[in-house]
């Protein structure tokens, strides 16, 4: 069965970069995929502090949507899609009159058996074993691997990597040819959502990452989350001023560095679209 | 012909206020076999005793139920007094009218009516009794005593000075444990060495001690009174009777940078090494993981060195045996390592230390000879975080219990790091602090208001190293949860207290009960904590649970005082409601077919196949034989037998049946 993939509303809007580095990815390892047809919105921040049961019901929805379609697997790139959707997941799991409720909020019949997978799990499971013979590009820098809060946590919920020193991407960015620093603040908090309403708070913490990087020896940052791009890339210039530095640090996806490292043109994999410029 | 006298008894009005009990008594005259029946305020008491005991010598009874409070309470009681008016004490039976009626059930005829069916069952039950006689098993008056810590040296010195002989096995090459690590101890600030110290001595010079160090138990077989213990004493590869231990040997072993497992990897040891200072006994052992010699084949060294020429790399592990009739397991713990906690860095961080750690850097006879140094680069912290509860109380962690020690050996640390840095800082992150114990609470308030330690209720989220300092992210949650950082040279975690590695191991090997965490199991949480399930096994220390020094101590001459009480006689006496195949005369000899099924149901490892032989001697059958030393009258066999050949003594299939026929009778 082909891949399902349900890109959310950040990797169709201001990270569309990194919905492109994935297609090209997938295109270049010969994974088949289709997009979640008629797909909703995940529910992110503001559904579970309104109303549970939508905030259950948004992501059951997709989940109904590609199980429609046939797919046994779907990728979602977005850290906090994956988290919302592994979230409801579980919580079906867990509590089958809850599971027959939402089928009948969205219409649908929910098997709720299809595997929900992140950018990381597809790549260590489909791309890592071809990836050596593909390298065109190997990169030759330092880069931090930020997995940031959605990724890994909770645990118990998620079950991926270890939640406060996690190593997927680690080990991933070292086959391309990058030295991963050891560093401390992988699982920091950029300040999220807060990047609208709450600009001084990101810029504190989102500075924070970014010295930390850099005094480890990083030359770039390497993500897997537009939320956590748009605070450390997008608000480069308020970080700057909250911190009095300058930070000419790029924020790279993974699946990005990945293209580099294929030999794929930096236009292709949206590295033009970045406030902070790519120039490694 | 059965003549059975029942006795109801009122318990002042705990069963009266609910049930009918005149009536009871009533109704029980009038049951098949009974010949007398009364009720009585206060049974247990002494004009209720005799009332007992006159009812069975004025009317020649053959049975007593006696309708009261549950068994676990008054059967001892109510059992003595027959048997002291000249009835087999097995011939008397309890029905609990207290726990299982008149504490349950509302006052009414219907809560009448149980207490009848109850005394009814009770009475067809003892129709089916028979007398039975006390076990007697002979017991052999030598202890086995594992563990070398304070606890196995606490309970070791007690049984020897009762005048019976020990065996105590050590794994590592010196006794004390834990507590010989130790710099101060908890609430007085006195040398855990110059405490322990004289004790270790006692152990080695007492006359009815046998000490072996360096060796673990192999296997334990046989029951109360009866063990046959085997012990590995591993190589030491070196004469114990010829080394003076000069320590010579280990000054020239060229082998230096072993990290040394007494001092938590603070410092470093030889490959041939006495692990301390006091060490008890005093010689060297050569780790043949580590000495060049056993890894490369070649060096020597040591050998050529020795002016007693003591050493023998040829030594091989010795297998001992000992008939032993108790054994006291006094293996204690571990503290998890920092390598633990993903979230205090995963180890990495030279400057996180352990609890264990710390103690070793505040002691005398550590590798900074109690000098406050960090171990990076060897300097004195100016800043110093404890974290309380590293993992424990955290289900998150799967450790939700409490380790019980941590709160008052961190009041200590911060205390013993004030006194050595006055200008330093301390600071300390809790949930609780829990301080019961003599001068426990006065000590850690000692430590806030007289050494100035600053205690911040929260817990500690990270720690990160940034510039050569760790800074710790935690919460002030006295303070509204006001996020702090603070910015320290160096890190004490109180990581949890665990099992030692190797317990479960240890208890299969012994057949004790464990918790989820291998903690041992004690036979009951408050009135046998000391007992395990299995009889002749006691406990001593924090192998059943964390715990500080007096408590194990008093654990350890606890579980001494029980295998002196054991000792006490030659023969043992025990409870006769154990398993018994059936055995009946030829040409059928039992009806067991010798299928083996309750040999691998036993958890006690009771019951074993045996020859059955006719006149002649030869065999004519297979079939199973339950040991009664070790039976524990649990019944897994009974349900486990497919031919219905294995019965409790006392609560037969037979009596059972007719309780259930008697409640079934009366319908």
């Amino acid at each position: 069965m082909p891949l399902a993939v349900y890109p959310g509303c950040s990797l169709t809007g201001s990270s569309r970069e990194y919905m492109e580095s994935v297609e090209q990815i997938l295109k270049t390892f010969e994974i088949p995929y289709t997009f979640v047809e008629d797909w909703n919105c995940c529910g992110a921040t503001a559904a579970h502090n309104l109303n549970r049961k939508v905030a259950e019901a948004l992501p059951a929805r997709i989940i109904a949507l590609a199980e429609k379609q046939g797919a046994d697997e779907i990728l979602v790139p977005c850290a906090a899609c994956y988290n919302r959707l592994k979230s409801s997941q579980k919580k079906m799991d867990e509590d089958k009159v809850l599971k027959g409720q939402l089928s009948e909020m969205v219409g649908m019949p929910l098997d709720n058996g299809i595997k929900i997978l992140n950018v990381l799990e597809v790549i260590e499971q489909s791309i890592v074993p071809k990836l050596n013979e593909k390298i065109q590009a190997p990169l030759n820098f330092k880069a931090a691997c930020y997995y940031g809060c959605l990724l890994v946590r909770p645990g118990n919920v998620l079950n991926f990597d270890r939640e406060e020193d996690p190593q997927s991407m680690d080990r991933i960015v070292e086959i391309l040819g990058a030295t991963p620093v050891k560093w401390s603040f992988k699982t920091e908090c950029c300040g999220a959502g807060f990047t609208v309403s709450r600009t001084d708070i990101v810029s504190r913490l989102s500075g924070d990452i970014l010295i930390d990087a850099v005094e480890h020896g990083a030359q770039a940052l390497i993500v897997a989350c537009p939320m956590c791009h748009a605070n450390l890339d997008m608000r480069r210039k308020d970080i700057e001023k909250a911190t009095g530095r300058k930070f000419d640090i790029p924020v790279i996806y993974l699946t990005q560095a990945i293209g580099m490292a294929l030999g794929i043109d930096h236009q292709k994999l949206g590295l033009n679209r970045h406030f902070v410029p790519v120039s490694i | 012909m059965s003549r059975i006298g029942v006795f109801i008894c009122h318990c002042g009005e705990n069963i009266s206020a609910t049930v009918d009990c005149e009536r009871v008594a009533r109704e029980a005259s009038l049951m098949e076999g009974v010949l007398y029946s009364i009720d009585y305020k206060y049974m247990c008491s002494d004009p209720g005793q005799n009332l007992i005991k006159e009812a069975i010598k004025e009317h020649n009874l053959n049975g007593v139920v006696v309708a009261a409070c549950s068994p676990r309470m008054h059967e001892p009681t109510f059992r003595n007094a027959c048997a002291e008016a000249g009835l087999n004490p097995y011939m008397c039976e309890i029905a609990n009218l207290r726990e299982h009626v008149s504490w349950v059930h509302e006052k009414g005829d219907a809560t009448t009516q149980k207490a009848i069916d109850l005394v009814r069952m009770l009475v067809e039950k003892v129709k089916n009794n028979k007398p039975l006689l006390p076990i007697t098993v002979p017991v052999t008056r030598r202890a086995l005593v594992l563990g070398g810590g304070i606890g196995g040296i606490q309970a070791s010195l007690d049984i020897a000075n009762a005048g019976h002989q020990v065996i105590l096995v050590e794994r590592d090459p010196s006794i004390g444990g834990h507590m010989s690590q130790l710099s101060e101890t908890f609430p007085t600030l006195d040398c855990s060495q110059c405490i322990l110290t004289p004790r270790m001595v006692e152990v080695a010079r007492h006359p009815n001690i046998t000490l072996i160090t360096y060796a673990e138990l192999e296997s334990l077989e046989g029951f109360i009174g009866n063990f046959k213990a085997k012990i590995r004493k591993k190589a030491k590869s070196i004469d114990e009777k010829l080394c003076t231990g000069c320590g010579l040997c280990t000054t020239k072993c060229p082998n230096k940078k072993i990290p040394s497992e007494f001092n938590e990897g603070l410092g470093t040891r030889t490959a041939i090494y006495i692990p301390f200072p006091q060490a008890v006994p005093n010689k060297p052992v050569i780790d043949k993981t580590q000495c060049t010699y056993y890894t490369k084949g070649k060096c020597r060294l040591c050998e050529k060195t020795c002016p007693a020429q003591a050493i023998r790399l040829d030594q091989e592990d010795e297998i001992l045996e000992f008939d032993v009739g108790a054994v006291v397991l006094a293996t204690g713990f571990n503290v998890k390592g920092t390598d633990f906690f993903p979230e205090y860095g995963y180890g990495n961080y030279q400057d996180v230390i352990t609890g264990l750690q710390f103690e070793r850097l505040a002691s005398a006879s550590g590798p900074t000879l109690g000098e406050i140094r960090r171990p990076s680069d060897g300097k004195i912290p100016e800043k110093i975080v404890f974290v309380a509860c590293a993992g424990s109380r955290d289900p998150a962690k799967g450790i939700e219990y409490c380790s019980k020690i941590c709160c008052m050996y961190i009041a200590k640390h911060a205390m013993l790091y004030k006194h050595k840095v006055h200008q330093g800082n301390a600071y300390v992150f809790y949930m609780d602090i829990r301080a019961g114990g003599k001068m426990y609470e006065e000590f850690v308030r000692r430590a806030i208001e007289e050494d100035d330690v600053k205690y911040i209720r929260g817990r500690v989220s990270r720690i990160y190293e940034r510039n050569g300092k760790l800074i710790v992210k935690g919460a002030d949650t006295l303070m509204g949860g006001k996020p702090i950082e603070i910015d320290a040279d160096m890190v004490v975690l109180a990581t949890a207290g665990v099992a030692s590695p190797k317990a479960e191991e240890l208890a299969q090997k012994v057949h004790v009960s464990y918790d989820q965490h291998n903690f041992y199991a004690e036979a009951h949480p408050k009135l046998k904590p000391v007992e395990t399930n299995t009889a002749g096994i006691f406990l001593a220390g924090s192998c059943q649970a964390p715990k500080d020094i007096p408590e194990t101590v008093a654990m350890a001459s606890g579980a001494a005082s029980k295998v002196i009480g054991l000792f006490s006689n030659s023969e043992l006496k025990r409870d006769p409601s154990i398993a018994v195949v059936n055995r009946m005369p030829p040409p059928t000899y039992t009806t067991c077919v010798g299928c083996g099924l309750c040999v691998t149901a036993c958890p006690y490892q009771a019951i074993q196949l045996e020859d059955i032989k006719d006149r002649k001697g030869n065999v004519v059958k297979r079939a199973a034989y339950v040991n009664p030393g070790l039976c524990q009258g649990c019944g897994t066999c009974v349900a486990f037998c497919r031919s219905k050949s294995i019965d409790i003594e006392g609560y037969t299939s037979q009596q059972i049946v007719a309780e259930i026929s008697a409640l079934l009778n009366d319908e």
